[in-house]
């Protein structure tokens, strides 16, 4: 099952090494990964999707609150935004597909960001669910690129992920 | 003040008395600073042997082993004794040398990113970039390293930060937002555990290498309840081995008392290890009759790895059972008692007697002329097992030896480590000629620091462990692991370095070298020519259940 897991970190250097090693000598699928800074000076906030059963996924969680630069993990099962950031760059052959990726750009409510003579980049948010039909509507165009961040995810409400909690007295 | 003296003064600071090292380039200037300090410095003759050594210092210890080397080889020289303490949860700082910081990512002379490397077989690692951080980073790492889980920590110091003028502060605190390890039991898992165990008509207690230093609490436990003991090689001596509750060590070479305790046991009550596939075989058979596991760890992150775990309990082992004795009452197990007591006279540990000289036979004699007053060290392989089988540990931090990451070569210089840690105490290194052969350069240590370790080279001619899978998986085809043709004479080699070589090679002289051997002042090297065909029993095959267990003689009934 795919899992959207938040991690909260300090901001040193190698921490993003640290957690990628993690998942490759434990042998965890990593799916995506989008690291940024948060409101706190010196804490970061990364966005992983892993897919496992719920035995891999409570290790997932577990070796990585291991890490000492590991402040908060949250595994989203609870309400959650999610969004990711695609950039897609389409061919454009005339006007007639011109008009076509509009209509496409509408319907899913993407902006244009570059126009040249034979293609257009493209600009959307969305889950991932949402980029994946955005960009197979542009496939048939002809795809020149396709870059997307992967995803990060936010509990909807009063949930917050905050220093100081990290580990709660044990189950 | 120097970075480098900063850096001695910090370790001071942290109670360090010695250190274990190997100088070079990268790290000139803190030996140069050693020259000045109070600080003991132990020169090995490789870094491995340097790690390996404050490793057994920290394990014989309790306090925090330091290992020192240079930039590049001499910190990958650091890789494998990292990992062994690592696997093996112990408190371990490596002060490594870099090249200075603008030659740092230039492929400078001796320069490797240890750093990198050492990520997943350390608990953390730092590269310190600011001389003024080298207090801070110091504390932090010994903190890390001996709390919780306890666990190896580099931290790497660019040459020129040893050089750069120090203008911080000492009075530092420790700000470590994400590491706090939790050491109190929850009170209403621990309550669950007594009320499971008040329940159980056929308990177990296993006690890893995380239980050390719970061993007061273990035995006072355990004689309350009468709960029958098993302690893993890890834990090996965390509960007397002579004890009548004890019922030996499980797993691949445990005993069939502790093996079938397991898999008929109804509750198995787990403090202090990890499910090691070792001591686990294949997991889906595992205590297949247990309806409860309670499993008590410091690290979370072990509960539930390997195998289900009704009552998990986070917390340090100590801590931990100190609430389950309180609560603990007298468990009326005879009828289990009755069961075990029949395997347990029914499949003594034995080996079948042979004209040659035995592995076995010289372990139990040394047993016994020592009463087992002595701290014992083994390489890794055959001896390592009949170590752990005969010779009956009975004090805590007392048996030394390489249980996760199974590394050949620790032996000897684990012996230097807790001849330090522990001069007036007797030092026993069981060997193999196979292991010993990884690290006898440290016999030059031994020599320098006048360490009387007596190191008991059971000389097989084989990489015994290895020929006997071959023996057993693998139609006898002895692929590469013949060594008596090209062995050295052990005794000799001794007195080339200035130690006392013994050499037994009849069973009649056995007594005569044993006797040499603990009769020797200093060190000794005693060379024991040994049977070659030994095996190793019982044994489970890798990955088999207790069900599939080999004992010596096939004909004896095995299983379940």
């Amino acid at each position: 099952m795919r899992h959207v897991i938040s991690v909260l970190v300090q901001d040193h250097p190698r921490v993003l090494n640290r957690i990628t090693s993690l998942f490759a000598r434990r042998g965890f699928n990593l799916e995506s990964l989008a690291v940024g800074t948060t409101h706190v000076p010196g804490l970061s906030r990364i966005s992983l999707v892993v897919s496992g059963d719920d035995r891999t996924l409570e290790q997932v969680e577990k070796q990585l609150n291991r890490l000492i630069e590991v402040l908060k993990v949250t595994d989203h099962s609870e309400p959650h935004v999610e969004r990711e950031l695609a950039l897609v760059k389409v061919h454009v052959g005339g006007l007639e597909e011109r008009l076509a990726i509009k209509d496409i750009q509408e319907a899913f409510r993407a902006r244009v960001v570059d126009v040249a003579k034979e293609s257009l980049i493209l600009e959307l948010t969305g889950d991932s669910n949402k980029i994946n039909s955005f960009v197979e509507a542009l496939r048939p165009f002809g795809l020149l690129e396709v870059m997307r961040t992967g995803a990060v995810a936010m509990s909807r409400g009063e949930r917050v992920l905050k220093v100081r909690e990290k580990r709660e007295e044990a189950v | 003040m120097k970075g480098a003296e900063a850096l001695l003064k910090a370790m001071e600071q942290e109670g360090v008395e010695v250190i274990f090292g190997h100088p070079g380039g990268a790290i000139m200037p803190t030996y140069d600073a050693l020259y000045d300090s109070p600080i003991r410095h132990i020169l090995v003759r490789h870094e491995q042997g340097g790690v390996h050594a404050a490793t057994a210092y920290a394990r014989a210890s309790g306090k925090v082993g330091v290992v020192m080397a240079t930039s590049g080889p001499g910190a990958l020289n650091l890789v494998t004794g990292l990992a062994d303490a690592y696997m093996d949860s112990t408190p371990v700082v490596a002060i490594t040398g870099n090249v200075p910081r603008s030659l740092i990512g230039t492929d400078a002379f001796q320069e490797a990113d240890v750093t990198g490397v050492t990520m997943p077989i350390t608990k953390h690692n730092y590269l310190v970039q600011d001389v003024n951080d080298l207090p801070r980073v110091i504390k932090e790492a010994f903190y890390i390293a001996r709390s919780g889980r306890p666990g190896p920590v580099l931290v790497d110091v660019p040459k020129d930060v040893q050089l750069a003028e120090f203008t911080g502060s000492f009075d530092v605190k420790l700000d470590l937002p994400g590491y706090k390890p939790t050491l109190r039991g929850h009170p209403r898992q621990i309550e669950r555990a007594l009320e499971a165990l008040e329940k159980a008509e056929r308990p177990v207690l296993m006690v890893g290498g995380g239980a050390q230093d719970a061993h007061a609490e273990i035995l006072a436990f355990a004689e309350k309840t009468g709960i029958p003991v098993i302690t893993t090689l890890m834990g090996l001596g965390a509960f007397p081995g002579t004890h009548p509750l004890w019922l030996g060590m499980p797993g691949m070479h445990g005993t069939v008392a502790a093996n079938r305790a397991i898999y008929h046991a109804d509750v198995i009550l787990a403090v202090g290890l990890r499910f090691d596939d070792r001591v686990t075989g294949k997991v889906s058979r595992f205590a297949p009759h247990a309806h409860t596991i309670i499993h008590v760890d410091v690290d979370p992150a072990e509960i539930g790895k390997i195998v289900r775990t009704q009552v998990p309990i986070v917390g340090d082992a100590r801590l931990v059972m100190r609430e389950l004795l309180r609560g603990a009452k007298p468990l009326r197990l005879a009828t289990w008692w009755r069961e075990l007591e029949e395997w347990r006279t029914r499949h003594p540990l034995t080996y079948r007697p042979r004209p040659h000289l035995q592995s076995q036979e010289v372990i139990r004699a040394f047993y016994e002329a020592t009463g087992g007053n002595a701290i014992v060290t083994t390489g890794v392989g055959q001896h390592q097992m009949f170590a752990a089988q005969f010779f009956r540990v009975s004090r805590p931090r007392s048996f030394l030896t390489s249980g996760g990451l199974g590394t050949m070569g620790v032996g000897l210089p684990f012996a230097i480590g807790a001849q330090v840690a522990r001069p007036g105490e007797l030092v026993i290194d069981f060997d193999g000629d196979g292991s010993f052969q990884m690290t006898l350069q440290e016999l030059a240590t031994v020599v320098k620091y006048k360490l009387p370790v007596k190191v008991v080279v059971l000389n097989n001619g084989f990489l015994g462990m290895v020929r006997q899978w071959q023996d057993l998986f693998h139609a006898k085809r002895y692929s590469e692991v013949y060594l008596a043709d090209s062995n050295p004479d052990f005794a000799r080699l001794a007195e080339a370095y200035g130690i006392r070589g013994v050499r037994v090679e009849r069973k009649e002289d056995l007594k005569k070298g044993v006797d040499a051997v603990l009769e020797t002042d200093g060190p000794v090297v005693a060379e024991f020519k040994v049977y070659q065909e030994e095996g190793v029993f019982p044994m489970i095959p890798s990955g088999a259940s207790v069900e599939e267990m080999i004992t010596e003689d096939p004909r004896q009934e095995v299983g379940a």
